[in-house]
């Protein structure tokens, strides 16, 4: 019998505002234990929630981005549990009625393009940080960082759409960009800005209802993520075949051994007692403030590799790689705006010098210039690469440097066939052989020519001209 | 007839006469501070008494007089605040073991406003532990007692501070009430009490109970005393979402308007009630009879739902503060307890020692009415109720200004009485509660004395945010009915 998985992610993502969700305390990650923290976020008592503005904008945005639909009206309750790293005892989340529904995310796979569900995003706060003294079970002590206590996050469950390891991967990745774009959220893995869960079945192909799932966690890089579905997908495909039952449970990614394993304890046992929190009243979204935000939606990563493919004769791969950053993507245009000339080229000089892009070390215009000189023969390939990298060293304008180094390349015709015929007197032997047959010949001709020019003929005229000349 | 003595003025009259410097804030705080050095241990008004602090900042008032700086609205007058709100570098309790050493960092906004109005304070008042019972006897720090008579009860939650205000031991207090916690000591005391609009007054600061319940009001000695207060402690507050931000009128003025054709609801249903006292009908219909006769309306109406509202509120309270009351674990603050059992007897060990049984028994009751199984059919059917209890008042609101009831069915009843029946306990409050449900203010006002010589209060309720137009029936009952407000035991 041919088998199927059927995957569905839970991502979330901290979002990049500068305070928290509930209060004013900063989110910046990495300052020393408890500093970004006050009464509100440490739960002191009496103290009262007021939820953060830019949290929802960003949310919403999101959603716009997902194609959800953005809820006029939706409510923060209480999840009930205790864990040091709880001052509250409850984390505040949006449960019942979440702030977005039914949305989805298009992606372009390998055998054509498949569009993921979104059950929903809702809000809800990060809770603080245990540091255990020596290893968890022998701990002499735990210390509570509660920094990210209240830090925004949001939940993106997808629906249960996706069928493969690679899928999923993809998914997620659209999904980074999506939110980097957005400027939402930096979409960091390892640092937990972005964190996904799974829940992943198997099932005969063909029947309708899922297989029993297990949910998968700690998983801290796409690639985890991908790596711990197929274990995890063989493994309960080998349950199956050796006459066993996949059992409801949550499993923990060891990235170490390259295996899941059943989460111990009593988590599974929590009832979380949900109620509609009575310190925040509904969140009520107008309209206006909806349309106002849509407006505020760039160009995503979906729409603009279509767009970069379609405008510019890229392959989707270039138009991929482009479009992997905003940044990269515009200094692209720019560039092109500066020169047109032929755009595969400028692509492949921004794909080729991005991480001088993305640190902010070139201008559209040195790239712009580069490719111009070189299209039009005043450069060659290898001066080119020379000139870009002492712009990117010095910061200095790229035609200067290629005045004040010489590097200006010979295109003139006239100039060279003096070079050429000087040359071809100095090789006698080599001239005979070629006109005998032997045209491998033209390399080496070349390359005296190049030699001669200290490297600013141009290799395309040189050539002609030893055509020319050599064919007499 | 001879000047009353210090003590027993009205809040207005103290504040009149320091402002006018007729009296010396110094002079006014060391006499209160005096009399609860006195009368206190008997009464046990107050947990915490700040003499050395409340005489610094007395001086600092008549200092700031001296230099002609514009008073504030209590400049000066020394008033005590229920153990709830926080006070940064006070000790707050909140009536309980397990906050006993608890140095809030921080003001509640309702205590940044009375301390910016010019009052002193005198200290911080007894109450049922985390604001549950209704008679100061679940107080870690014992009860307290009524100063009419110290064998009695002095209502709760507010009980130190109905207490303090009705024995001369500050001019006002601030009490909170989530189901009559400032009426019905109030009522029992012989004093006012308010309860404002849930809204009206910020909840930052003020430890919670029950957050959809809770809120702040003014206990004091006449109704003009507390629309004074009202209007210091009203406001929109952006560190509480739930605040209002509506204008605050001019409570004052209003608590000087006169009733005529004022629209009285007399509530057919809880002159009906099995447990209430004849004496506390009696007294009720007297204050009836006085509104009626400054010319208010007596108009019948119906609250068909009110039967349920102990039941609906024995729900909702206990659940949200299971839920508040869950941040209670010894990691942070409050009562600690070594941790050699491990992470779960850390977080347990603390509870078990420093919340006593009262509060134990609903924490237990609202972890089971969220409970996955049974949320439907105990919270969500008691937010229906809630639902339907405010429509009863908007219905009775199409005919009526503002709804007179008892307070409190029965005056005080006797230290140890009720403490083996939460039950009947809880029945104490079966005229409050309505109030808090929906959400409307409600006054309890003094309206007569009972054989026993015990105080009986009659409650008033308005439309949200009408405040005014509870405050002026209050004030015609108070003009027509003149009744001692200090508890006379206390003279002896």
């Amino acid at each position: 019998m041919e088998f199927e998985a059927v995957i569905g992610l839970e991502v979330h993502a901290q979002l990049s505002t500068g305070s928290k969700i509930f209060c004013p305390c900063s989110t910046a990650f990495g300052a020393p234990p408890n500093e970004n923290t006050c009464p509100v976020c440490t739960g002191m008592p009496g103290v009262l929630p007021v939820l953060n503005r830019k949290v929802v904008e960003f949310a919403i945005r999101t959603a716009l981005a997902t194609s959800c639909e953005v809820q006029g009206k939706s409510v923060f309750a209480r999840k009930n549990y205790f864990y040091p790293d709880l001052p509250k005892a409850y984390q505040i989340s949006q449960y019942e009625l979440p702030l977005a529904l039914r949305g989805h995310v298009d992606l372009e796979l390998n055998g054509g393009p498949k569009r993921i569900g979104i059950t929903r995003i809702h809000l809800e706060e990060d809770a603080g940080k245990l540091v255990h003294e020596g290893n968890f079970s022998g701990a002499q002590s735990s210390l509570a960082d509660l920094n990210r206590c209240s830090v925004p996050l949001m939940e993106i469950v997808s629906e249960p759409d996706i069928r493969t390891p690679e899928e999923a991967g993809e998914y997620l990745r659209r999904l980074r960009d999506i939110l980097v774009y957005l400027e939402v959220c930096d979409g960091n893995m390892e640092e937990g800005s972005f964190r996904c869960d799974a829940n992943v079945s198997v099932r005969p192909k063909g029947q309708r209802e899922f297989g029993t799932k297990a949910e998968l966690k700690n998983m801290n890089s796409f690639r985890n993520v991908e790596k711990a579905l197929e274990y995890e997908i063989r493994r309960q495909l080998e349950t199956i075949e050796d006459g066993g039952k996949v059992v409801q449970e949550t499993r923990l990614w060891d990235a170490a051994a390259g295996i899941t394993a059943p989460m111990r304890g009593k988590e599974e046992a929590h009832d979380y007692r949900y109620f509609p929190d009575p310190d925040l009243l509904p969140l009520i979204v107008e309209k206006a403030w909806v349309e106002e935000l849509r407006g505020t939606i760039p160009e995503l990563p979906g729409e603009k590799i279509a767009r970069l493919a379609a405008t510019y004769g890229l392959s989707r791969y270039d138009a991929g790689l482009l479009a992997s950053s905003r940044a990269l993507a515009g200094f692209f245009e720019d560039s092109l705006a500066v020169f047109g000339g032929n755009p595969k080229v400028t692509a492949n000089e921004c794909i080729h010098w991005k991480d001088a892009i993305a640190a902010g070390k070139l201008s559209p215009e040195t790239i712009a210039h580069a490719v111009e000189d070189r299209e039009k023969g005043v450069i060659s390939a290898t001066a080119s690469k020379k000139l870009v990298e002492l712009a990117i060293e010095t910061g200095r304008p790229i035609r200067r440097i290629r005045d004040e180094m010489g590097l200006t390349q010979v295109s003139d015709t006239g100039a060279l066939e003096e070079t050429v015929a000087k040359v071809l007197a100095a090789n006698p032997k080599e001239v005979e052989s070629y006109r005998g047959g032997k045209t491998g010949l033209l390399s080496f001709f070349v390359g005296q020519v190049m030699k001669e020019t200290r490297g600013k003929a141009n290799p395309r005229i040189v050539q002609e001209v030893l055509k020319e000349k050599l064919g007499e | 007839m001879a000047n009353p003595p210090v003590h027993e003025w009205t809040l207005l009259a103290a504040a009149k006469k320091v402002r006018e410097k007729e009296i010396s804030s110094r002079e006014l705080t060391r006499a209160i501070l005096d009399r609860i050095e006195r009368l206190n241990p008997g009464i046990n008004a107050y947990i915490t008494v700040l003499p050395e602090k409340a005489m610094k900042d007395a001086l600092a008032c008549d200092e700031a007089l001296r230099n002609g700086r514009t008073p504030g609205p209590l400049h000066g007058v020394p008033v005590g605040l229920k153990d709830i709100f926080c006070t940064r570098g006070i000790r707050t309790t909140c009536g309980s073991r397990i906050l006993r050493d608890f140095l809030p960092p921080y003001d509640a906004t309702v205590t940044g406003k009375i301390l910016s109005s010019g009052a002193v304070l005198l200290g911080k008042q007894n109450m049922d532990e985390f604001a549950m019972g209704s008679s100061t006897e679940t107080s870690h720090f014992g009860p307290a007692r009524n100063p009419w008579a110290p064998d009695r009860i002095p209502g709760g939650s507010s009980g130190g501070t109905a207490a303090a205000v009705a024995a001369g031991l500050c001019f006002a207090g601030v009490g909170t009430d989530t189901g009559g916690s400032i009426r019905q000591p109030a009522s029992v005391c012989g004093v006012v009490g308010l309860k404002p609009t849930y809204g009206r007054v910020s909840r930052y600061g003020m430890i919670a109970f029950a957050s959809s319940l809770d809120q702040a009001g003014p206990v004091t000695r006449s109704v003009p005393d507390a629309a004074l207060v009202l209007s210091v402690i009203a406001g929109h507050d952006p560190r509480d979402s739930t605040s209002v931000d509506l204008p605050v009128p001019d409570y004052l003025a209003a608590a000087g308007q006169g009733v005529k054709g004022l629209r009285v609801g007399l509530p057919r249903e809880y002159f009906e009630e099995a447990g209430l006292d004849p004496a506390v009908r009696a007294s009720v219909e007297n204050a009836i009879a006085a509104l009626a006769a400054e010319g208010a309306r007596m108009v019948e109406i119906s609250l068909p739902h009110t039967r349920y509202a102990v039941a609906a509120y024995y729900i909702i309270a206990p659940a949200e503060a299971s839920s508040n009351l869950a941040r209670y674990d010894g990691v942070r603050c409050g009562h600690v307890t070594c941790c050699a059992g491990g992470l779960i007897e850390m977080m347990s060990r603390p509870r078990a020692e420093g919340f006593g049984a009262e509060v134990k028994r609903r924490v237990m009751i609202g972890t089971y009415a969220l409970s996955a199984g049974y949320y439907e059919a105990y919270y969500g059917k008691a937010q229906k109720v809630r639902t339907l209890i405010r429509r009863d008042f908007e219905g009775a609101f199409s005919k009526a200004d503002v709804i007179l009831t008892p307070t409190s069915p029965t005056p005080a009843f006797k230290i140890g009485e009720r403490t083996g029946d939460p039950l009947t306990m809880y029945l104490s409050d079966v005229y409050t509660i309505p109030c808090n449900l929906a959400g409307i203010p409600g006054i309890s006002v003094p309206c007569g004395i009972s054989e026993e010589g015990l105080p009986i209060g009659a409650q008033l309720l308005g439309r949200h945010f009408r405040e005014e137009d509870i405050l002026k029936a209050a004030a015609a009952v108070e003009r027509a009915i003149p009744l001692p407000r200090m508890a006379p035991a206390m003279e002896a």
